[in-house]
């Protein structure tokens, strides 16, 4: 170990592991195909982004105007029915999937970014620093996030996507710096980040090319997960109407089915699909994480 | 043993002050005038009966002093038990609101959370490792923990309640009666109490069996599940020591969890209209009382802070490693 230290160590290793990876890449690829919980999922999810983007551009009306008749199921002209003031609701429905994946994106992305970065900088500084980063995990682990959001967000009179994104990512991190943290803890001691260590470069630029790069299917499932999770918070949020204020989301269609006695009126077409909508989506994701996680783990293959 | 006790204690301890502290910040640092605001939604016609208030709600949140003076007076008064008065119900102190609602979120969470666990482990054992099985209930408890709370919720109410009319969907208890022993009250109340129950359980269920389903995959591979194998122990027997190996993680995972199931009791509530605090929260919310929320919020804090205490006790006094290493295992 101490007689391939220093720089030329470090670039003779850089240009080694570029056939393993490519390698690595092609095997993965292999079984990807071959997992049909991973394609199916991924078919699901590609799917439904793809009318999130597209969709809107064939709704020629704001979703919320009132342009039809009123309280119709679902027929040729309005393919999701209205709701009891005429709007349409495959409009909503379809402004609604967009904001869907905005969401979970955005808070998603938020709590992406700090997880991993208090997960990396604990598992890998360690002592003191991890500590104080594991406390302040605990801590925001144990607060209850929606109730936490619903105070905070109440105060608030003007709502909207960005501000809800930045809020869920604020509270749903620390179950992924704790994932993180635990793999980052395992991958600090290896050799070859001693030798990078060694070598003087910076904390952060280890972190960033010679850990994270070898978990790299360990983060893009903990983004899967906290996309999930955001998504169902934010229409947890919406339904207690807490959403974005003149916006559109499967959550606010809920919100209004209830609010508007849909149950009792017996109108099925209103609160069904945006359900069904986040239900699909976030399950398939979850399905899609699991076929990653057996594409990935060669232990879970053989199923 | 003392030491993991002592260091979650500590950790609770500071949860709760952090807690507080953003109950107290919150009013103050988010733009707008919180007193004005609140009275603005609270119907109050007597002009005397509104000064009257805005000076009692002035004098509480003590806006005239310096912040840290405010900060102490908050905790002074939360340790005496003082939530402050509601404006909805003006003039009830929160305290008696909360408590009032507690029993039946209480009444809702605690057999939903412990049957789903049970019975999801179980299941999500017997599911692992047997190809049929596995293929159907991985993606129906994926499925499953993707639904939101309030649209099972209201699936449920629309096809088993209006649709055919076996529960009632409003309500913790027929408005036709007042909460008393006889026999009519408690069957109304739990006739009302089955839908709201229901829609928790389903939802926790799959996540339970997944995660038990997972970890018994994971014990299968180990060594001593493998040496068994090999000497020729019977199926059952190497399952029966996976399933204890796999349940101290899933015991953590109640706690992790806890947080998730008690906002799917929130929002399954509101559905219902069942009088916990999900549904005091949607009218806290709607006549912007922030006393009211503010206590709820509390309360929710400190209801998952006991549990989370409960919990680590009987991690403790299952996993025999957590006494002998008298070290933090999970944190």
């Amino acid at each position: 170990m101490t007689n391939v230290s220093g720089a030329p160590g470090t670039a003779e290793k850089a240009g080694t592991p570029e056939p393993a990876g490519e390698r690595r890449g092609s095997e993965t690829l292999h079984f990807a195909r071959r997992n049909p919980k991973l394609l199916i999922g991924l078919g699901i999810v590609l799917a439904f982004l793809l009318l999130g983007i597209i969709g809107p551009f064939f709704v020629d009306h704001d979703p919320n105007q009132y342009v039809g008749p009123r309280s119709q199921p679902p027929n040729g002209e309005y393919w999701l029915g209205t709701t009891t003031f005429g709007q349409d609701i495959w409009a909503q429905f379809v402004y609604g999937v967009r904001s869907t994946f905005l969401i979970g994106t955005f808070g998603g992305g938020v709590a992406f970014l700090i997880g991993t970065t208090v997960g990396f900088v604990a598992g890998y500084k360690g002592g003191i620093v991890d500590e104080i980063l594991n406390m302040l995990t605990n801590v925001v682990l144990v607060l209850p996030a929606l109730v936490v959001l619903i105070v905070a967000i109440a105060y608030l009179d003007v709502r909207g996507l960005f501000i809800q994104g930045v809020f869920i990512g604020l509270t749903t991190w620390p179950w992924a710096a704790r994932a993180v943290r635990s793999q980052a803890l395992s991958l600090a001691t290896r050799d070859y980040v001693d030798l990078a260590r060694l070598s003087g470069r910076r904390t952060w630029k280890i972190i960033t090319t010679e850990i994270a790069p070898n978990m790299s299917s360990y983060l893009v499932m903990s983004f899967i997960l906290l996309f999930g999770g955001a998504v169902l918070t934010a229409a947890g949020l919406d339904f207690i109407g807490l959403g974005p204020s003149n916006g559109v989301s499967l959550g606010l269609m809920l919100e209004s089915a209830v609010a508007w006695s849909a149950l009792q009126l017996g109108m099925w077409w209103w609160f069904i699909p945006p359900g069904l909508g986040i239900t699909i989506i976030v399950g398939s994701l979850y399905i899609l994480n699991v076929g990653l996680d057996e594409v990935f783990n060669p232990k879970l293959r053989e199923l | 043993m003392w030491r993991y006790i002592g260091r979650k204690l500590f950790v609770y301890l500071l949860t709760f002050i952090v807690a507080v502290t953003i109950n107290w910040m919150i009013p103050r640092f988010m733009p707008g005038d919180p007193v004005r605001s609140m009275l603005s939604r609270a119907q109050v016609s007597n002009p005397e009966a509104l000064e009257r208030m805005t000076t009692y709600y002035n004098e509480v949140f003590g806006l005239d002093r310096s912040l840290p003076q405010q900060y102490l007076s908050f905790w002074s008064g939360l340790l005496r038990g003082d939530l402050g008065i509601s404006t909805m119900l003006y003039p009830e102190p929160v305290l008696d609101i909360i408590l009032r609602a507690v029993p039946y979120t209480l009444g809702l969470l605690l057999p939903a959370i412990l049957l789903s666990w049970i019975i999801g482990n179980r299941f999500g054992a017997f599911a692992a490792r047997s190809k049929v099985l596995d293929n159907t209930v991985l993606p129906v408890g994926y499925v499953l923990t993707a639904t939101p709370y309030m649209w099972l919720a209201l699936l449920l109410a629309w096809s088993l309640g209006i649709v055919a009319g076996v529960f009632p969907v409003a309500g913790g208890y027929s408005y036709s009666l007042r909460p008393d022993f006889s026999w009519m009250f408690i069957s109304s109340l739990l006739s009302h109490w089955v839908l709201p129950f229901l829609s928790l359980f389903i939802v926790a269920l799959g996540g339970w069996a997944i995660g038990m389903r997972n970890m018994i995959i994971y014990e299968l591979e180990a060594d001593y599940a493998n040496y068994l194998q090999a000497l020729g122990a019977p199926r059952r027997l190497i399952r029966r020591y996976a399933f204890r190996n796999a349940m101290l993680p899933q015991i953590t995972g109640l706690a992790v969890q806890l947080g998730t199931l008690i906002a799917g009791a929130l929002l399954t509530e509101i559905v219902f209209n069942y009088p916990g605090l999900g549904t005091l929260i949607l009218s806290s919310l709607n006549s912007r009382d922030f006393f009211l929320l503010q206590g709820i919020f509390l309360f929710v804090v400190i209801g998952v802070l006991i549990a989370n205490f409960i919990i680590d006790i009987v991690y403790v006094l299952i996993d025999p490693r957590t006494r002998v290493q008298m070290t933090g295992g999970s944190s």
